[in-house]
């Protein structure tokens, strides 16, 4: 071994230094070393992640210059078709940004489209994590934990949508006025307790400036924190391969290859948010103008993430129910922006434990499912992105409107019908296409894949020639669990006595065998090796083939068929020497 | 004793002159008139009596046109709206199918027929000294509910649309206004005075104008082309680079 050098020495003494009065040498050496497992999918939650780094090295910029402030002023600034119209502080800080701050636009732009894509990371993440099954004990905190940051994510966005107080933001805070006064009995309070009294008021642009930048901001930091270190003492999940169990991790240290893997995947981010932040325009608040109670924009739209609640807003029927003459029920609001809003996160954060519940399922899972090996869970998702994407479509109806030539009223009552209709046929679609490729699955297993080989035997029949998988895809299609539905229970134990959870066991299992009841089993041990002596004997019965070029007499065909040289078979002794194989 | 009687000739022979050239001159401008109207009368009756009747009272295909002024027609003319080229929710614009001069004798023919909106003169259309600041607040407050702020248009009900005004010249804009085409309201001169109407125009021109300090507009419809963009182009971009690492590593 050569001498340390300069540099070596150097590092080494600064470790040694740092080492003996903070003791990290031991915690570097435990965790630096630490394995990861490598799958593409595994770095949407760092997409995430670093977009969120983004988002707070913007918006700590965007705080040096605006003003948080409801005092109407003239703008002077150099923006000429706004030039001496009355506006908020809080408005004219933001052309200010816009326009006479150097790099404020591309700061104020990146800030924009980094929480757009924050929000879109997480969002793909979680369907990672659900359709691999990675929320299963232990992770279901975990993934809890996820659909808070989410939905901090959403109330992040929307306050920052809503500082620039635009035309366009205030029109999204009246929307939110409205579906606080919606809810029963509070709404009226809960309105007045936001807005300081009636709306607008002048004190909602501070509130949310505090909301945005200090009490979300700190709970998504502290809960990111949390979350990733269950990552750590939990370690990730993987799929499943050769080697790869519930008991090992498979993969790489973090040092070197993840700190070079996830440094470098931050600046390809950084650099993503940076380039479309100077090149496309987000949010151009000095269009809309600034925000007046009595007007409006036609193609008023909340970012893409609340695009959902508006379009279930703007497909609903106009609903309402006056009590006793004093006493309104605005369902039309209700419905679309409290109780279906509150179901689908709900849903969405109780999911894990209500698969657990029906399985009956104990054990800890550490290796990930195949999509379609739990074809009711995929079908679940597949159907809650659909209800999710035709909310969406409501969201933008007016411009799906004028950019296709359709008519509202139509694609509202499309909408109004299809919100029933297709996540269900989704869901039967699904299922139905993860039961397909169950069953291909197993037959590679028993009969290999197609090689696309097509041979001719000479008696005229053509067959493809099969081979056998690789062992890497044979241990991928052999992680699969088969899940037996829950027995049905007895109303009395064999000692007579009443059970007296009959009805909720009963429940569970007919729930259990919703979910598991259609299933493709994988192959018993005793058929894969009758299935893998057939194979390997195909494939020795082709060798010859391959010899082509050397064989002198080639009269030797695949196919389960051995045809002895010059002895050519009839019919009827090809079948039965093929029955034998 | 000569001069006054001479004066007197000499006044009444200019006087009398005078009055002859100039009631020809008159005559020659009705003539002219009446012969842009006969003119429109014959464009009319071949091209648009079939629904709009033949005086112009109106069917059950197509509204009266009698008071509609001179403006609309120019506007739905000019646009290629009318002649209509299918029944529909709203006339859509298209190529013109009339010369300027045969617009112009259509505006001609109807306008006779009872007074209605003229088309603005060219001291209506100029808009140089308005102030494009107000022009915004006044678009805001009258414009954009359908247009949208960026004047890129908006959904109506039942197919209708507010159409985009990014092409719009400004006698078009002037003559929607005092005409109100089709579900746009009439903004008489008494809602909106002159001085206001070319305001809006200054600022409706601006935004035609304006360029996109951002970047690339994505169209200025707002979030949802923005949501687009993020979920196409951004995350196929994103995602590329994780599968990319995610490869490197094998």
């Amino acid at each position: 071994m050569s001498e340390p050098s300069t540099i070596e020495k150097a590092g080494g003494g600064v470790a040694t230094y740092v080492d003996q009065r903070v003791g990290s040498n031991k915690f570097l050496a435990r965790n630096l070393g630490k394995v990861f497992p490598d799958h593409w999918s595994f770095m949407l939650g760092e997409i995430a992640l670093y977009s969120f780094i983004v988002v707070l090295i913007t918006g700590t910029f965007l705080t040096f210059f605006y003003k948080p402030s409801m005092i109407e002023v003239v703008y002077d600034g150099s923006y000429v078709p706004l030039k001496g119209i009355l506006m908020s502080e809080a408005y004219a800080s933001s052309l200010d940004i816009s326009f006479d701050i150097r790099g404020g636009l591309l700061i104020r732009q990146m800030h924009h489209w980094a929480a757009l894509i924050f929000i879109a990371a997480m969002a793909v993440h979680m369907f990672r994590v659900f359709f691999t099954g990675a929320f299963r004990k232990p992770r279901e905190f975990n993934w809890l934990i996820g659909v808070v940051l989410v939905t901090l994510g959403l109330i992040a966005g929307f306050s920052g949508y809503s500082l620039p107080d635009d035309l366009l933001s205030g029109t999204g805070l009246q929307i939110t006025r409205g579906i606080a006064q919606a809810i029963p009995v509070i709404g009226t309070w809960a309105t007045f307790l936001l807005f300081d009294g009636q709306f607008p008021g002048s004190d909602f642009i501070s509130r949310l400036y505090s909301v945005h930048i200090l009490l979300v901001p700190g709970l998504i930091l502290a809960l990111v924190t949390v979350h990733l270190m269950l990552v750590w003492t939990q370690k990730h999940t993987q799929f499943p391969g050769p080697g790869r169990t519930n008991e090992n991790v498979v993969g790489y240290p973090l040092m070197p290859v993840y700190m070079a893997k996830a440094g470098g995947f931050f600046f390809i981010v950084f650099g993503i948010i940076a380039l479309i932040g100077g090149m496309v325009t987000i949010n151009p608040i000095w269009i809309f103008g600034p925000f007046m109670p009595d007007q409006v924009s036609a193609g008023s739209q909340p970012d893409w993430y609340m695009g959902f609640l508006d379009g279930a807003l703007r497909m609903m029927p106009n609903w309402e129910t006056n009590l006793f003459d004093w006493w309104t029920i605005s369902w039309n609001i209700l419905i679309p922006a409290v109780i279906v809003p509150g179901i689908l996160f709900t849903g969405l954060a109780l999911y894990p434990f209500i698969e657990a519940w029906v399985t009956g399922d104990k054990k800890e899972h550490h290796l990930l499912d195949r999509p379609r090996n739990n074809p009711t869970r995929t079908g679940f998702g597949v159907m809650a992105i659909t209800f999710y994407g035709l909310l969406w479509i409501g969201g933008g109806n007016d411009i799906i409107a004028t950019s296709f030539d359709l008519t509202i009223n139509s694609i509202t009552w499309f909408l109004r019908i299809a919100i029933f209709v297709i996540p269900p046929i989704m869901f039967v679609v699904t299922r139905r296409i993860c039961l397909g490729l169950q069953r291909r699955d197993r037959d590679k297993l028993l009969h290999g894949y197609e090689s696309g080989r097509i041979l001719r035997l000479p008696h005229g029949e053509f067959i493809e020639v099969h081979e056998p998988i690789s062992i890497k895809d044979k241990a991928v299609i052999m992680s699969k669990t088969d899940i037996t539905p829950l027995p049905a229970p007895e109303r009395r134990d064999s000692a007579g006595v009443r059970n007296k959870r009959y009805h909720l066991q009963n429940v569970q299992h007919k729930l259990s065998g919703f979910f598991y009841a259609e299933n493709i089993a994988k192959p018993s041990a005793a058929e894969i090796e009758a299935a893998e002596h057939h194979v390997a004997h195909e494939v020795a019965l082709e060798a010859p083939l391959h010899a082509y070029e050397d064989a002198d007499q080639i009269n030797t065909f695949h196919g389960g068929v051995l045809h002895h040289p010059g002895m050519p078979q009839t019919n009827a002794e090809q079948l039965a020497e093929r029955a034998q194989h | 004793m000569f001069a006054p009687s001479l004066l007197t000739i000499a006044l009444v022979s200019v006087g009398g002159a005078y009055a002859v050239i100039s009631s020809s001159q008159t005559a020659q401008a009705a003539d002219a008139g009446q012969v842009a109207i006969d003119e429109g009368n014959k464009l009319y009756l071949t091209g648009c009596s079939s629904c709009h009747g033949m005086q112009a009272q109106g069917s059950a295909n197509g509204p009266t046109l009698l008071g509609v002024g001179a403006a609309s027609v120019h506007f739905q003319v000019a646009t290629g709206r009318m002649p209509l080229a299918a029944p529909g929710a709203q006339a859509m614009a298209k190529e013109p199918q009339y010369t300027a001069d045969e617009t112009a004798q259509l505006a001609a023919y109807v306008a006779s027929l009872a007074p209605g909106p003229a088309i603005p003169t060219a001291e209506q259309l100029n808009y140089e000294d308005a102030d494009i600041a107000q022009g915004g607040v006044l678009f805001r407050v009258n414009c954009a509910q359908c247009h949208q702020a960026a004047g890129q248009g908006g959904a109506l009900t039942y197919g209708k649309y507010a159409p985009s005004l990014m092409k719009a010249t400004p006698q078009e804009l002037y003559e929607a206004m005092v005409s109100g085409p089709q579900s746009m309201p009439v903004f008489s001169n008494g809602t909106l005075p002159v001085e206001e109407k070319q305001a809006i125009i200054a600022y409706v021109s601006e935004l035609q104008d304006a360029p996109n300090p951002g970047g690339l507009s994505l169209g200025r419809l707002g979030p949802v082309t923005e949501g687009l963009f993020l979920w196409t182009a951004v995350f196929a971009a994103l995602i590329g680079a994780a599968v990319w690492i995610g490869i490197k590593a094998r």
